[in-house]
């Protein structure tokens, strides 16, 4: 493992690399109209709860707290991850993103249990419009949440197996960008759903 | 971000995610905290979650994804603004329609 290795780039390669990283912002760009539209969907319906429960009776300001302070955690740690690579240091780079997953799947922990104690009490998808929103919005950021997860256990496994090679770091930055991104989309459902759910 | 001629654009000092967890925490404890302890009313506490919201996106961006008008090439920063907008024609036209609709029905 040379300190060099992932820098060691063609002039062809570097254009092939820029091209996959424009070509992934703008998949994201397309992953934050659909978001947007999710939250229109729940903004307008939030007021039907057909009487039944509503966020100020199903939501935990302590969850909610708990779940933004692990995502926000793990960017920072993801982007330790960044810098590690940076300087082609490989046990770093798998430290961090370790503890990046283990962030990620904590959140995707207190998730499942919120979604089950809700679905518990009877207040799932099915009970009214509000709660059909509710879970397709956060529903769909925890989806793309356990998709990075994903994505991180095979990245760690690449750098295990391949190293620091130019194409591992080219995949490291575009999970970056995708992992980075999700926290901006929890910022929205937090300052949306649950902090004017218990207001 | 640092462009460089491997094409790959690589953060190489922890400052920026600093700067940038400690800005999101800020302005994360800021509305939870109003929101905890009630102390504003419930208008102007709406109100400072949205500025807040706002303000955090733009950190997020600025230090973690490290977008800024110097080194992002443009096509990238193009195709942000052309999400903006078109978020912005989606869920505005969404609401307007939607809430003009609720009212008429009420009437």
């Amino acid at each position: 493992m040379t300190a060099t290795a992932w820098t060691n780039v063609s002039p062809r390669d570097a254009e092939k690399y820029e091209e996959k990283e424009f070509g992934f912002w703008l998949y994201l760009m397309s992953d934050a109209i659909i978001f947007s539209l999710l939250f229109a969907t729940y903004l307008i319906m939030v007021g039907n709860a057909a009487g039944g429960p509503t966020g100020k009776e199903l939501f935990s300001l302590e969850r909610a707290a708990g779940e933004t302070a692990l995502l926000l955690f793990s960017s920072t740690t993801f982007g330790l991850a960044a810098v590690a690579l940076s300087s082609a240091e490989r046990s770093k780079v798998l430290l961090w993103l370790a503890i990046t997953f283990a962030l990620g799947a904590g959140f995707i922990f207190l998730e499942i249990g919120e979604f089950r104690g809700m679905i518990a009490e009877g207040a799932g998808p099915d009970r009214s419009g509000f709660l059909s929103s509710f879970f397709t919005l956060v529903g769909t950021h925890g989806l793309h949440v356990s998709v990075g997860l994903l994505w991180i256990a095979v990245m760690i496994g690449q750098v295990l197996f391949k190293g620091l090679t130019a194409p591992v770091a080219s995949r490291l930055m575009r999970l970056g960008l995708f992992w980075h991104f999700l926290d901006i989309i929890w910022v929205v459902i937090f300052s949306v759903v649950y902090l004017p759910g218990l207001l | 971000m640092m462009e460089d001629a491997s094409g790959i654009p690589i953060e190489r000092t922890i400052t920026p995610y600093l700067i940038g967890i400690v800005l999101a925490l800020t302005l994360t404890a800021i509305p939870f905290g109003l929101v905890a302890t009630g102390a504003l009313d419930r208008s102007t506490t709406l109100g400072v979650i949205v500025v807040v919201a706002v303000i955090q996106i733009f950190v997020h961006l600025r230090f973690f994804l490290h977008i800024d008008f110097a080194s992002t090439p443009k096509e990238n920063l193009i195709a942000l603004a052309f999400a903006c907008v078109l978020i912005f024609i989606m869920v505005g036209g969404s609401l307007w329609i939607m809430f003009d609709l609720y009212h008429r029905m009420m009437v």
